[in-house]
């Protein structure tokens, strides 16, 4: 038909039937496909490849150096009564809980603060920042300086200053330990929150504000009913990121505790390392590993439904 | 804490002494001797060929030097490239057990305690250079067959090991009333409550320190006849033997410095230098750092072996330092030529002394090197390899041993129960568990 077309100039009045392939050439979405592949063709093979090799290998008893075969569900059946493995679950959420309550609540104090105007506002706006910028384990390698058991400059001070006499056992005992990871942890994360919601606080218009005022709202009045439903988009956002990024830590506990003393602060993600790669059990440490995937996909789910409602989206109640 | 940071002056006066030991040998002396050795060597190296090696990052700086010198003639002599990185101990063997599962990056690695069996058939049958190396220097010690040999190939050759002996300061133990060390379980307990009634504690690592840690609690578990597998790799940690030493530990635990359970493997060097330790276990690299930055403690501190058994027998777990070579490497031969170049005498005997005990050979000839009796505080690290024992216990050393000591079953074990976190009976049932995971057929 295009041959009887070209040799018959003038003959627009015949309309072609575009074929398939016509529409589809002109079509937009496969033209944006084209665009996504590069980008899809990398998150699958350094994302979803990855994460589906580590499911599967959790159903093997891959050794290192050396493939295994398919096990089934064994891994998880010797999980199952595994006295250290379900300690690791209680301590990531543990860990996971009590570091994102407190890093949320410091972090939006910290945002409310930073954005009054004050002198050096930017100049003490980047260094809040500072704690997120240090590599984690430089910090992690000063915290445990801090914490060591015989020369910690805290136990140091409280000595000198005759309030305790003898050191304190950060890092030797359980609670301590645990609390001193978590605490190692906030200073890390407390910015990553503050600077975020200080961004979401600072596109709150003023005008509501003023208007506010003028209806003789208190200051908690203000923030109750114009800040904080403003802000819920971005806490969602900022809660689901900062819960992921806590209950998958590595680094901050293998630099302090390598998981000790005695496992009360070994996180799943460092009993998966511990079990997977130094002791060889690959599929041991991804049947951990793949443990964590439904906590995740909980917590990620919390946010996602919750974006999707309107009460979250705009703060008001008529969903 | 004065006398924890060196003086200019000491630290150079360190430094000269430990370098002049090296110097054995002249760069053009071991040039010429290497060039000779390579014509000789029944390994010719492939044409071209570069090693990636790892080894694990030095203790005692002279030993790194020596060590880089014998790289060095091996390179000029034979035109091989080697590319030596250094990793701390704990990074060692994940960097190799990634390698050996990808089956690329490196080529040979100088590892710790029982690196090869953790993945046994991606090491290069080395039987050759084993045989040649036995044959030459008075034969392998016992413990060095069990830590080179995998169902009768060697896997490794186990070049040396630093023991895990006492390290303790001789003033405090005899004003806890013992003039010499004591060679008995009742005696060491005694010198550790002794001790820590004076205000001068000792105490060892129970955190997950792999050298440190591992070493003396294995010893504790042996001595009390307690073993985690039996001959036939069944597990036997549940016993009545296993609970005697777990209440041994905990009487020693209770007087241990504060914080042993978060400590890890520089902990104990650093609280001993600072002279609030008194007594651990470690390798010689107290010792040697002392005499160059606090030759007072250096001065009043000696080594021991851990006491002897129930049954009168020293079972002692060391960290020893074996070298393997990837099977996958394109370069068999340059790799086996290095590994018999650096254990002949003319280097090995050079290098041992700049590490200044810090490598205890298991090869017998080398037990009479003047390094072991010059100084009489070096000459507990010299009968390492008569008292070492693998973490298999009476059992072939194998990829489940390697693995249980990598996991800290037994480490765990112990800390549970110190800790107070678990009573005797849960505390081995838990490392019975632990230990049957890895074990099951």
């Amino acid at each position: 038909m295009t041959t009887i077309q070209t040799s018959m100039p003038g003959a627009g009045k015949v309309i072609p039937r575009s074929s398939a392939w016509d529409r589809l050439r002109i079509n937009r979405n496969w033209l944006a496909l084209w665009f996504m592949l590069p980008a899809a063709a990398f998150l699958l093979l350094f994302l979803a490849y990855p994460l589906f090799l580590g499911v599967w290998m959790s159903f093997t008893d891959d050794r290192i150096g050396r493939g295994g075969v398919f096990v089934g569900l064994e891994n998880y059946e010797w999980l199952k009564d595994d006295s250290i493995f379900w300690l690791s679950v209680f301590n990531t959420l543990l860990y996971t809980i009590v570091a994102s309550a407190i890093k949320f609540a410091v972090g939006l104090y910290l945002a409310l603060l930073l954005n009054r105007h004050m002198p050096f506002k930017a100049l003490i706006r980047a260094a809040v920042l500072i704690p997120f910028i240090v590599p984690t384990v430089l910090s992690a390698i000063a915290f445990w300086w801090i914490y060591d058991s015989q020369f910690s400059i805290i136990s140091w001070s409280l000595i000198k200053m005759g309030l305790i006499d003898h050191n304190i056992n950060f890092l030797g005992d359980s609670n301590w330990a645990r609390a001193s990871v978590i605490f190692a942890n906030i200073w890390r994360g407390v910015p990553f929150v503050a600077i975020t919601l200080l961004a979401g606080l600072q596109t709150v218009s003023p005008s509501l504000y003023e208007a506010a005022t003028l209806d003789g709202a208190t200051s908690w009045q203000r923030f109750r009913f114009i800040t904080y439903p403003l802000l819920t988009p971005i806490i969602a956002v900022v809660m689901t990121f900062s819960v992921l990024f806590t209950f998958t830590d590595f680094q901050l506990i293998w630099a302090l505790t390598r998981g000790g003393p005695v496992n009360a602060t070994h996180l799943m993600a460092t009993l998966s390392y511990q079990r997977g790669i130094l002791s060889g059990r690959l599929g041991e440490g991804a049947a951990i590993a793949t443990a964590m995937i439904p906590f995740l996909l909980a917590a990620i789910a919390i946010s996602w439904f919750g974006m999707q409602r309107r009460k979250w989206q705009q703060g008001t109640d008529n969903d | 804490m004065t006398g924890f940071t060196p003086d200019r002056r000491s630290l150079l006066k360190g430094g000269a002494i430990t370098l002049a030991a090296a110097a054995t040998m002249s760069a053009d002396q071991l040039l010429g001797y290497a060039k000779a050795w390579a014509q000789a060597s029944q390994w010719k190296p492939e044409a071209g060929a570069k090693i990636n090696l790892l080894r694990w990052k030095r203790f005692v700086e002279a030993e790194d030097v020596a060590f880089m010198k014998i790289v060095d003639a091996f390179q000029k002599a034979t035109g091989v490239t080697i590319t030596v990185s250094n990793e701390s101990y704990d990074d060692i063997q994940p960097k190799a057990s990634v390698a050996a599962n990808t089956g690329q990056g490196l080529d040979m690695v100088w590892g710790l305690y029982s690196l090869p069996f953790l993945f046994p058939t991606k090491c290069m049958d080395v039987s050759d250079v084993a045989d040649y190396l036995g044959k030459k220097n008075g034969g392998w010690a016992e413990s060095g067959k069990q830590y080179g040999m995998h169902n009768g190939k060697w896997i490794g050759v186990p070049v040396a090991a630093t023991g895990g002996l006492v390290n303790y300061r001789v003033a405090a133990a005899e004003k806890a009333g013992h003039k010499t060390f004591p060679n008995d379980l009742g005696g060491f307990q005694d010198l550790f409550k002794g001790m820590n009634k004076n205000g001068t504690p000792g105490g060892m690592a129970l955190g997950h320190a792999s050298g440190d840690a591992n070493g003396w609690v294995h010893w504790a578990l042996w001595a009390h006849g307690g073993k985690l597998i039996d001959k036939d790799n069944k597990v036997t940690i549940n016993s009545p033997e296993t609970a005697k030493s777990l209440e041994y530990v905990k009487s020693l635990y209770d007087n241990f410095i504060p914080g042993t359970a978060s400590w890890n493997d520089s902990s104990n060097n650093k609280a001993f230098l600072a002279g609030q330790l008194h007594l651990t276990t470690n390798g010689i690299s107290v010792y040697v750092t002392a005499k160059k930055e606090a030759p007072a403690i250096a001065e009043d501190m000696n080594h021991a072996h851990l006491p002897v058994g129930l049954d009168g027998k020293r079972r002692e777990l060391h960290l020893g330092f074996p070298i393997l070579i990837f099977s996958f490497t394109k370069f068999p031969q340059a790799c086996k030529a290095f590994t018999a170049f650096m254990m002949e005498p003319e280097q090995f005997n050079p290098w041992v002394e700049s590490a200044q005990g810090y490598l205890s050979p298991f090869q017998l000839a080398f037990e009479k090197n003047p390094i072991w009796t010059a100084d009489p505080k070096n000459t507990p690290y010299r009968d390492v390899a008569s008292t070492a024992t693998t973490p298999a216990g009476e059992a072939q050393m194998s990829e489940n041993a390697a693995a249980a000591i990598a996991d800290f079953v037994v480490v765990d074990m112990y800390a549970n129960y110190c800790t107070g976190r678990e009573d005797v009976k849960t505390a081995m049932s838990s490392a019975e568990r632990a230990a049957k995971r890895i074990f099951r057929a």
